[in-house]
């Protein structure tokens, strides 16, 4: 799939306070923001951000508070002004957009969700659905049915004349995604929008993004400090750590590869069954041996005993799946000269295999009930790799350094 | 200690204003006359409304308006009222004292609401208002009274500019209290869908602001009203008439009669304002 970039962020920077270029001069220098504050109380709120947000995709922006995140979605529409940086949205660079453009760019691309939803308190649910094409100037039949419409989408059409206080949290947050879906913006910013409601109706708010996205694919920028709504959510997520962004990838590359110790700090608490499926997981490295099925029993024995490992998985010349063999089972086929001296009669009964798209709690039980790693094979069969208890374990106890001795003895016990 | 010598008075700030005075008096006049002309117009126009239709009309207006906004009990209040006024022979100078009140009241409200708008969007502006809202509201109406009278001479419109005077702070005040109590995240909704600066203070500010806006509405009205006595000792019709009448002549029931009518008239407009601020 080509990557098509929606928006493009070179190195911004936002400074508060009353003196934001001097604080730019000590950041050059190196200083710490603390040191900074200390001297000129001026905050850094946002420190040399790059990334790219692709065409299509959620993108969810995560921190704890303070952190910079809110800050920076702000950037992407100049509802904050930047100290310094660039914002390209379509190869445009909207920090340098006359106030008149900026307006324009905002009704035709961009539009916002909040936290604290921001419904017009004078206005029925219908007048706020449609308040951006209001300010867009469009005439009042058209721009209440579309309104119409995208209350249509999240269930509300029946509340159309209601004011928003008499709606509930979630009911409110539904009307504040309507004003946003009812401008068609190609770009949907949304500010912590679900984080003020309560878990249940948090969940459902996210399947029912889900379901709008997977009807119409729009870029969402997502703000979040809640870990697993970002990992439910995000196609991919950046980190932001004291107005810097630390890591940017997809939640599986940063569970499993997690650029620092406030990142693997921030995902100690996180599920990681839930999230990384067994292809993820499996490997093909140390825990297996990989024994083609031309290869007669006495060589693959001797190639098991060499490598010191219990079994080993046979591939044809596609590196489809056939089977396990054990020193064992090759052994009684070795001493029974009466069997025909083919591999395949070497192979353990009752082994299943796994396809990458389980989830690792799929997997769990199998993994448990055999010494053997559990084959992982690709929809066409093809074999990926494998997973033991011990990679298992290892994956649910992130913290530990990938190669501690004692891992590695472990993980060799029981190959 | 010289610094301390306050026998003697070392600066004649008195005497510099009473040339400034002066001097404004013997060159403006005419600038002054002239901008007399607009209250001048609107209060004969008010004046002309109430004299000719017929009090049983006027009666039933205030009395709708009450219903429609203040409801039964100040609908029954405002009948009694006006019958009492009328019955008590103060119709004409009540008629009189209506006519100023509104006058002045549109006319703090044409200068006063945009004025609280933009002091309630600039920080600086507010600040630059606050000491002239404070001196407005403080410095004894008598004081300005003789320069105002100098420059516009005596009469009804002296009175109600004299009025504007005292009656125009609150509702600058509650303009800006109302346009600074939106919460900022309605205007960043409003501006991250696209809105101009204007949009925004005509379809999220200003709507917002509303009910402060009709609050500082209300207390105009009510400072205007009280005004009315001080009105009439530079020559202003009304209900103060009776009132600085019955003080000079010591005709207590006199004076007493024309206070109750005032704190009558007060209360029905006060009730039927805070009813429209609150729909």
């Amino acid at each position: 799939m080509a990557i098509d970039v929606k928006i493009e962020v070179r190195n911004l920077y936002k400074i508060f306070g009353p003196q934001p270029k001097k604080a730019m001069a000590m950041l050059e220098q190196g200083l710490e923001k603390e040191a900074i504050f200390e001297k000129t109380e001026t905050t850094v709120g946002v420190q040399d951000a790059s990334f790219e947000i692709y065409s299509g995709e959620i993108f969810v922006i995560m921190g704890l508070s303070g952190s910079g995140k809110s800050t920076m979605v702000r950037m992407l529409n100049r509802l904050i002004e930047p100290t310094a940086g660039q914002v390209l949205i379509d190869g445009e660079d909207i920090i340098a957009m006359s106030d008149d453009q900026l307006v324009k760019l905002r009704r035709a691309k961009l539009s916002m969700v909040f936290q604290s939803f921001a419904l017009m308190p004078h206005m029925t649910v219908l007048q706020n659905a449609a308040f951006g094409l209001e300010m867009d100037g469009i005439d009042k039949s058209t721009r209440e049915k579309r309104a119409l419409q995208a209350l249509e989408q999240v269930g509300l059409e029946a509340w159309a004349e209601s004011r928003p206080d008499e709606l509930s949290g979630g009911m409110q947050q539904r009307v504040g995604l309507a004003r946003g879906l009812a401008v068609d913006p190609d770009v949907l910013l949304m500010d912590e929008a679900f984080s003020a409601l309560d878990p249940l109706i948090r969940t459902e708010m996210q399947d029912e993004l889900l379901k709008l996205q997977a009807k119409a694919k729009r870029t969402i920028v997502f703000i979040s400090h809640d870990l697993d709504e970002a990992m439910r959510i995000g196609d991919r997520i950046a980190i932001m750590e004291g107005g810097r962004v630390v890591q940017v990838g997809t939640p599986e590359e940063i569970l499993q590869d997690p650029a620092d110790d406030y990142v693997r700090a921030f995902f100690r608490g996180v599920d990681p069954t839930n999230i990384l499926t067994a292809g993820d997981i499996a490997t093909v490295k140390q825990t297996t041996i990989v024994i083609t099925e031309g290869k007669n029993p006495r060589a693959a024995l001797q190639r098991l005993i060499k490598d010191d490992r219990d079994f080993g998985y046979v591939l044809d010349s596609e590196r489809i799946f056939k089977g396990i063999i054990s020193a064992d089972s090759l052994r009684e086929l070795i001493d029974d000269s009466a069997r025909e001296q083919l591999i395949q009669n070497a192979f353990i009964d009752d082994v299943m295999s796994a396809n990458s798209s389980d989830s690792m709690q799929d997997i769990l039980p199998e993994v448990a009930s055999h010494p053997w790693a559990l084959p992982i094979l690709s929809d066409s069969g093809e074999y990926l790799g494998a997973v033991s208890k011990n990679l298992f374990l290892r994956t649910l106890h992130r913290d530990q350094p990938e190669d501690q001795p004692v891992t590695e003895q472990l993980s060799n016990g029981a190959v | 200690m010289r610094i301390f010598n306050f026998d003697e008075q070392l600066i004649p700030l008195d005497e510099w204003i009473q040339t400034f005075v002066d001097w404004l008096v013997l060159n403006y006049r005419e600038f002054f006359q002239i901008i007399k002309v607009p209250v001048e117009i609107s209060l004969e126009g008010l004046e002309w409304l109430f004299f000719t239709l017929p009090p049983w009309l006027i009666i039933v207006a205030f009395a709708y308006a009450a219903w429609r906004y203040a409801g039964k009990r100040v609908t029954v209040f405002t009948v009694l009222t006006f019958f009492l006024i009328g019955y008590l022979g103060l119709w004409e100078d009540t008629m009189t004292t209506l006519a100023m009140v509104i006058c002045s009241v549109v006319f703090c409200a044409v200068t006063g609401i945009p004025l609280g708008i933009l002091a309630g969007r600039s920080d600086r502006f507010e600040m630059f208002m606050r000491p002239f809202l404070d001196a407005m509201q403080t410095t004894p109406a008598f004081v300005y009274l003789i320069p105002v009278v100098m420059l516009f001479s005596i009469g009804t419109v002296s009175g109600i500019l004299a009025t504007i005077v005292f009656a125009l702070p609150p509702i600058i005040r509650l303009t800006s209290l109302g346009i600074r109590q939106v919460h900022p995240e309605l205007i960043e909704a409003a501006l991250a869908f696209g809105a101009t600066p204007w949009q925004v203070l005509r379809k999220v500010q200003f709507p917002l602001a509303l009910p402060s806006i009709m609050a500082g509405l209300n207390q105009t009205i009510m400072m205007a009203l009280s005004m009315v006595v001080i009105a009439a000792l530079i020559g202003a019709g009304g209900l103060g008439n009776p009132v600085v009448q019955g003080l000079n002549t010591l005709e207590i029931g006199l004076a007493t009669i024309g206070g109750l009518s005032i704190v009558l008239l007060a209360m029905v407009l006060d009730r039927i304002t805070q009813g429209i601020g609150q729909k």
